[in-house]
């Protein structure tokens, strides 16, 4: 048994980190946030060429440093840790991950275009209908002589403002909640017929609303067109991911808070003596560390069968969706109303850990899955 | 023990809605009801509306300006009121100051303040925290020294700072708690001001808060000149006017109309919005479970409120029984944001506040509640915060109630 990580994971870590310290205090966030493109290409440029980190999760015949979904979790948590907007989760996890499991034919030059960080990709698969059901489609690709035809509309597709490419997915077959005719696609964000109507996230990201009309795509843009099944690895890999910049996140709301608590004085002491909140920051640091062993758990299982995975990964998003709620609204708590401001960082990890709680599924989504895993598809 | 409503106050439940549906403009209820940031007039109209009605202040006493309603017809105002999504009359001038004026006040005193508070002519901020004095309100350092003016009359000269001071940016005037004597122990030496915030030296800054809103200030006060007349009872008593304050703000805190009216919604938004299932959410038996739970909760909030009301009645004064009413009263609050967010899915990440509200890319997207639902979640947590923290209100309880 073993949860240490490799040398050269241990140093993908240290180089993030102390880039990210260098580069991307809350102040320089605060700026990125509020800038006109809102994310730093230059970053992204040097996270591509200076770290390299952008290819530590390919492996070397593919044109990376080796590494996999574990390096995905070092770097999401880093991440998580500065609240980095740049695309590595759309980009990396998400099309790297189709990348490697479709054999897609075009994947070793996508691949050098993303560990180059030259082509980013952001992920259009949710609808407004569909809520969390990933195969349920109203955008349609139809056949068109060799290429194909897309309509449709996707919903807050995040990071696509400052995406080159799309993966979308889109019913070559099947009725509107099909599991069979999910098809999946990779497209140029600038070819005609592609409209995106682009604005901030709550949390100070970027994302759009991205209609189809009538969108010629060549037949080398299908990446699967029965892939349902890939979109749902890819979706667990990258819940695994969020996870792991959710832990990032929930270290720094649970550090802030114990660096408040001991520093706010009121009735002639440091609040951090009262016990009822001493416990409550246990309390916070019992769900930080279950967060941990949580995301440990299902990285390391993203690459077992289907079902495993998909157990693992969806007891680790209920887990850590509880730990987000709890844990922010304590933060918030316990720092009175200082934490109520925009001015501290503190809020801004609250308003992340807020989202990642809905994202690729609500704490309900995955209990019942989990529970449909582990009872109803056993039985 | 008997719940119905008399003949009587049937009779006045059905006037009451019938001057809502006459009277409540519904260009305001849909601000309301979409959660929507409400300017200085909206406010401001409504009261006055109430005003002339004589039925802004509920709980005052007839011969100030009070409807005279007994303590079940103040229940199905405040019922009415939020079924109706009217805005909520601000507290600070009725519910706080007012009553500290009428009880504490001089005869001139309340002649000077009461009516343009009432009518809505001077809107009120509530100066209490400090940066370094929030739960601990007591160690306030903002410092009123005496001297006499040029022209012979007795002022206090007012330095410090104040903060969190919610919507003071409209504010025409500030109750302020100061320091009249730094060597007394620490509730003795504090004096109750009432500071006019035209005065040269009073500064207001905006703080912004975590959905985007601009709802709190902090206020500055340098060397700002206040005749002693401004102040309320005597010199160095202002803690009794502070505690009495604090208690009438504590009632009404629970919220319980409003929140059986936020229900209502979350109900009317998840049988509209589609579950994993692709059925109505409210079909969705976990969501549904917590609705159902956030309800009994309410109920159970509700009948607490009632009791209270009963005892009130019957002529016990709001007691520290209120505290149970806040604490319960917020978190229920809270759920009710947490449902609407979830209730949003995807669309509740978009962040529209600010957005211009014409031209052709202008419009929030998806279900017209969700843009509103994480800023309202955001801003929501400081319901368990101020007011007296709910920590400080447990506290309250076990000292106060349980004896501990
Ligand atoms: C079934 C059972 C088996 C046991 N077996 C053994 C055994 O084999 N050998 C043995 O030596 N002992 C044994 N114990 C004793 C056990 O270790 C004690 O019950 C335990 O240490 C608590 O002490 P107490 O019962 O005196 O409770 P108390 O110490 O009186 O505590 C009462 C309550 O006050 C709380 N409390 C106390 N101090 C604080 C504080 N500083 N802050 C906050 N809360 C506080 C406690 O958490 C508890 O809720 C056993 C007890 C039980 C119930
Ligand atoms: C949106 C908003 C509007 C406000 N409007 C006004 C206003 O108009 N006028 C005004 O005067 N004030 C206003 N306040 C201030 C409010 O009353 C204070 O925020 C509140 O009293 C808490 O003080 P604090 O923020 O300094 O927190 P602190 O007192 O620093 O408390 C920090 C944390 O420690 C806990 N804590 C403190 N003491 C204890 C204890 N003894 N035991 C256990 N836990 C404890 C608290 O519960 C809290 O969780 C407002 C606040 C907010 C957030």
């Amino acid at each position: 048994m073993d949860f240490n990580f490799t040398e050269e994971q241990s140093m993908v870590r240290d180089t993030v980190a102390s880039f990210l310290q260098d580069k991307y205090d809350f102040e320089t966030r605060r700026k990125i946030v509020a800038s006109e493109s809102g994310w730093r290409a230059d970053y992204w440029k040097a996270f591509a060429e200076e770290l390299g980190i952008l290819g530590a999760s390919f492996s070397e015949e593919l044109g990376g440093l080796g590494g996999g979904a574990i390096d995905n979790m070092i770097i999401m948590e880093e991440f998580g840790k500065a609240l980095v907007i740049e695309p590595y989760l759309g980009s990396v996890v998400i099309g790297g991950g189709f990348m490697k499991h479709s054999g897609y034919a075009g994947a070793a030059s996508v691949i050098e275009g993303i560990v180059g960080g030259t082509t980013t990709i952001a992920f259009a698969y949710a609808e407004p209908q569909g809520r969390y059901t990933w195969q349920d489609l109203k955008t349609t690709a139809k056949k068109d002589g060799s290429g194909w035809v897309l309509n449709g509309h996707k919903a807050v597709v995040v990071g696509a403002p400052f995406a080159s490419h799309l993966i979308v997915t889109a019913r070559t077959g099947g009725a509107q909640r099909d599991a069979g005719g999910v098809g999946v696609f990779l497209i140029d964000k600038s070819l005609p017929g592609v409209v995106t109507r682009d604005y901030p996230t709550v949390d100070g990201n970027r994302a759009s609303e991205v209609y189809f009309e009538n969108v010629s795509v060549p037949a080398d843009a299908l990446i699967s067109e029965d892939g349902l099944g890939l979109v749902n690895q890819v979706i667990d890999e990258a819940t695994a991911a969020v996870g792991a910049e959710a832990v990032g996140v929930l270290r720094k709301l649970h550090e802030g808070t114990l660096d408040y608590a001991k520093q706010r004085k009121q009735f002639g002491t440091s609040i951090a003596n009262f016990q009822v909140l001493q416990h409550r920051m246990v309390d916070m640091f019992i769900e930080v560390e279950q967060s941990v062993s949580m995301i440990y758990m299902a990285t390391i299982k993203v690459d077992e069968s289907a079902e495993e995975r998909a157990k693992a990964v969806s007891a680790m998003k209920v887990r850590i969706g509880r730990a987000c709620k709890f844990v922010g609204q304590n933060a918030i708590q316990i720092h009175g109303g200082m934490g109520m401001t925009d001015e501290l960082a503190i809020g801004h990890y609250f308003k992340r850990a807020s989202l990642i709680e809905g994202l690729f599924g609500s704490v309900d989504h995955h209990l019942k899955r989990y529970e449909f895993l582990s009872f109803d598809a056993a039985a | 023990m008997n719940l119905d409503f008399s003949p009587e106050d049937l009779a006045f439940r059905d006037e009451v809605r019938a001057f809502i549906a006459e009277n409540y403009p519904a260009g305001l209820r849909d601000k309301q009801e979409e959660g929507e940031e409400m300017a200085k007039e909206d406010f401001l109209s409504w009261h006055r509306t109430l005003a002339k009605k004589g039925w802004v202040a509920p709980a005052w006493p007839e011969k100030y300006g009070g409807p005279g309603w007994t303590s079940v017809q103040r229940y199905i105002w405040s019922e009415e009121t939020a079924r109706a999504d009217c805005v909520p009359i601000l507290p600070f001038g009725i519910n706080m100051v007012g009553p500290v004026i009428y009880t504490f006040g001089t005869p001139e005193q309340k002649e000077r303040f009461l009516p343009p508070t009432l009518s809505g002519d001077i809107w009120w901020s509530q100066g209490y925290s400090e940066p370094g004095a929030g739960s601990d309100l007591a160690s306030l350092k903002t410092k009123a020294e005496r001297f006499t003016g040029d022209d012979g009359k007795e002022y206090y000269l007012v330095n410090g700072q104040k903060t969190w001071t919610t919507l003071a940016q409209h504010g025409d005037w500030i109750f302020c708690l100061v320091r009249t004597d730094p060597t007394a122990k620490i509730q003795e030496g504090i004096s109750f001001l009432l500071i006019d915030m035209k005065s040269p030296g009073v500064t207001v800054r905006p703080i912004i808060t975590l959905g985007g809103e601009h709802e709190v200030n902090e206020v500055w006060l340098e060397n700002v000149k206040v005749p002693v007349e401004n102040r309320i009872f005597d010199e160095n008593k202002g803690w009794t006017c502070a505690k009495f304050l604090l208690a009438h703000e504590r009632s009404g805190i629970a919220g319980v109309a409003r929140s059986k009216r936020g229900i209502e919604r979350i109900r009317q938004i998840a049988a509209v919005e589609l579950s994993d299932d692709g059925d109505a959410l409210i079909k969705d038996p976990m969501f549904k479970r917590k609705v159902a739970e956030l309800e009994i909760d309410l109920t159970a909030l509700e009948y607490t409120e009632l009791r209270t009301l009963a005892g009130e009645a019957a002529g016990k004064g709001p007691g520290p029984e209120s505290s149970v009413l806040k604490i319960k009263g917020t978190e229920i609050q809270q759920r009710i944001t947490e449902l609407v967010l979830e209730a949003a899915g995807h669309y509740g990440a978009p962040y529209f506040r600010g957005f211009p509200k014409d031209g052709d890319n202008a419009h929030p997207i998806g279900p017209d509640f969700a843009h509103r639902a994480a800023p309202t979640y955001f801003n929501v947590r400081k319901t368990s915060i101020y007011g007296g923290s709910n920590e400080i209100q447990r506290n309250i309880i076990a000292k106060m109630v349980l004896g501990l």
